[in-house]
């Protein structure tokens, strides 16, 4: 460990269909990011520099899902450069809001809004990374949690486990001491059936978890929706719940098409 | 009715019981500030009565009350004034003794050399007001299983040694709670000063007893006088009143053998149809002690942490060992947990891990009650009966 902590880990940053947000956390550890920088090379991140070095790269930081054949090709070079490739995200771990397409018919949109679709090379579907390659690290959330970000460069630079929970967010939500606002107060909450990882944000300021950081481990949104709707909930506000930045991540996915609960 | 008002003796045995009004109670807060404890109390937040910083009477829920059932906690207006009018909530004192993180150590590196830093501050003296049989009776399990023996834990030990506990006998259970059935309440024992309130309209006064010198002492510069027989007896009928209208039952000798035997129960596949393996009910068991501990170290290499966090027999990483979860499905996760809580508890450490405080059936997300899932597992084991013989 002593003589690999010593070299510093080569970082790459990469970026596919996605709005920005997670690879902006990295700028967003304020302080942290000098001692960072002490740690790791940013070797390639273009939203930050346009100093670009090239490739191999310990650690590929991947944000964003493929949604173009392009990219589709792209995530194949970028997985032969990291030796650990990390998705950043909602659309990088699930395929992000974007995944909405893949109910529809994307050809008559395109032909809506573009005055030359012909220039338009789209896939049918948003999809995640792991779709396409190996990945070795998931980090959820829309955004990512900047600490759990930190988290894991912190392990990888020291060759220790992170500490990236995967149980439930009520489980956050408890240990920070918030009351339970789907008790208390009957707010629609996907908390127990949602990754932990943000620190239960959304509930501790009074509004029910919007399940950014997708299905939990062994995750039962149906047993959660069956509930919401004996609380008199309207069924389409139950199924579109589940139907947003991990709308593509199974077991969300069926429960945005109502499956079970019919 | 007045009751009968006698000149109260320079020292208050342990054991007597005395009569004290609201300032009375004002000033008895003020005392208990004034020795340096942290005054922990039930107080309004969030649409709940929950344990919380008291500093004077005007913080208590005062005409506040909760309706409790199956996933369903609403906070309702009393016809009276009353401070301590209502049934156990979200919080206990596990919240405060056994805290939810804690860094246990830091350690530095500095000029080649490695330092271990302090775990934290010292912890606050607090003084329990307002909670209730099955609260304290909780805190007793923890004591069995973290003060002492295998599991010790300094960091609970540290701060339940120095507490003092206040109760408030429970005149009003909410409709999920059975601690008659597990013998803890409604009228608490092992406390330091327990209160009996009566609220009416022309009188808002309360009945104190003494549980142990400190409480004597506590007592000491605050105004009471010796209560009469009248009162004692009338603090009685409430607690039996309470007792009576408790709903909720559960055989808890009859559990002990009962889980140990179905293992194998149809029961198990059905309520795993209905557990979301959230983990909520073992957040808000007072009983509940698993914690796991995480170490991290800061980007530099040059900080490491251990943190000691509350864990749940929920999750897959708590019965996570090499090549998998023991674990992995939710039918075997809520056995453990009802198995461990009302049967194994026992032969662990000699009492039930559950206080009947009805914490899990309410704050859980969809309701579920373990008083009918024993009841089921019981009425499946008959039926099993029945059809061997």
């Amino acid at each position: 460990m002593s003589s690999k902590a010593k070299r510093k880990l080569k970082l790459g940053v990469f970026k596919f269909a996605s709005c920005d947000g997670c690879q902006l956390s990295l700028l967003d550890l304020e302080d942290d990011l000098l001692s960072l920088a002490d740690a790791v090379e940013i070797a390639f991140f273009p939203e930050a520099s346009s100093k670009m070095k090239k490739g191999p790269y310990d650690i590929g930081l991947v944000e964003g899902s493929i949604t173009t054949p392009h990219d589709a090709k792209r995530i194949q070079q970028i997985r032969r450069q990291c030796k650990m490739l990390v998705t950043i995200g909602a659309c990088a771990t699930a395929g992000g809001i974007q995944a909405l397409r893949n109910w529809h018919n994307l050809n008559q949109w395109v032909g809506q809004v573009y005055a030359k679709p012909k220039f338009i090379h789209i896939l049918s579907t948003s999809t995640p990374i792991a779709e396409h390659v190996p990945v070795d690290v998931e980090l959820r959330g829309c955004p990512i949690n900047k600490h759990q970000l930190l988290e894991l460069l912190a392990a990888v630079a020291v060759e220790r486990k992170p500490n990236i929970p995967t149980y439930s967010v009520c489980m956050e939500c408890k240990r920070r001491g918030n009351v339970c606002i789907a008790v208390a107060q009957g707010v629609p909450c996907l908390g127990p059936a949602t990754q932990a990882g943000c620190g239960a944000i959304c509930p501790a300021y009074g509004r029910g978890c919007y399940g950014c950081f997708g299905p939990m481990e062994s995750s039962s949104p149906k047993i959660l929706a069956v509930h919401l709707l004996a609380q008199g909930n309207a069924t389409e506000a139950v199924q579109r719940s589940f139907r947003t930045f991990n709308a593509w991540s199974e077991p969300f996915r069926e429960m945005s098409e109502g499956k079970g609960t019919e | 009715m007045q009751p009968e008002i006698s000149s109260r003796p320079e020292q208050l045995p342990k054991g007597a019981e005395v009569r004290m009004d609201v300032p009375a109670l004002e000033l008895l807060i003020e005392a208990l500030r004034e020795r340096g404890y942290r005054v922990v109390g039930p107080v309004l937040r969030d649409g709940a009565i929950a344990y919380g910083p008291v500093n004077k009477v005007g913080d208590l829920p005062a005409g506040w009350t909760s309706e409790q059932n199956p996933a369903s906690y609403r906070l309702k207006r009393r016809p009276d004034n009353a401070l301590f009018g209502y049934a156990t909530g979200p919080k206990s004192m596990k919240d405060f003794l056994h805290v939810s993180e804690i860094r246990t150590f830091a350690a530095e590196k500095t000029d080649g050399l490695f330092w271990i830093l302090p775990a934290s501050e010292p912890p606050p003296r607090y003084a329990f007001l307002g909670v209730r049989g099955c609260d304290i009776a909780a805190m007793l399990v923890q004591d069995r299983v973290l003060i002492g023996g295998q599991a010790a834990d300094p960091f609970y030990e540290a701060r339940r040694r120095n507490c003092l506990i206040i109760a408030v006998h429970c005149t009003e259970p909410a409709s999920t709670c059975f601690c008659v059935s597990m013998g803890t309440g409604p009228r608490a024992r092992n406390f330091d000063l327990a209160l009996t309130e009566f609220a009416d309209s022309d009188l808002h006064e309360f009945l104190v007893e003494i549980g142990s010198e400190a409480g004597a002492e506590i007592l000491e510069r605050i105004p009471v006088t010796i209560a009469s027989t009248e009162m004692t007896s009338r603090s009685r009928a409430l607690t039996d009143r309470a007792g009576q209208a408790m709903t909720r039952h559960l055989d808890k000798d009859r559990a002990v053998s009962l889980l140990r035997e179905n293992f194998d129960s149809p029961q198990w596949d059905r309520v795993a149809e209905r557990c979301l393996a959230c983990g909520n009910c073992t957040m808000v068991c007072p009983t509940c002690f698993c914690v796991t501990f995480e170490d991290s170290t800061d980007i530099s290499g040059q900080r490491a942490e251990r943190w000691r966090k509350w864990d749940s027999c929920y999750s897959l990483a708590f019965s996570y060992i090499h090549g998998g979860s023991v674990r992995s499905s939710t039918k075997s996760r809520y056995r453990q947990w009802l198995t461990h809580k009302l049967s194994s508890w026992v032969d662990q450490f000699g009492s039930s891990g559950c206080v009947g405080c009805g914490r899990c059936i309410t704050w859980c997300p969809v309701g579920i009650d373990l008083t009918e899932e024993v009841a089921a597992i019981e009425k499946a084991n008959s039926a099993a009966r029945k059809e061997d013989s």
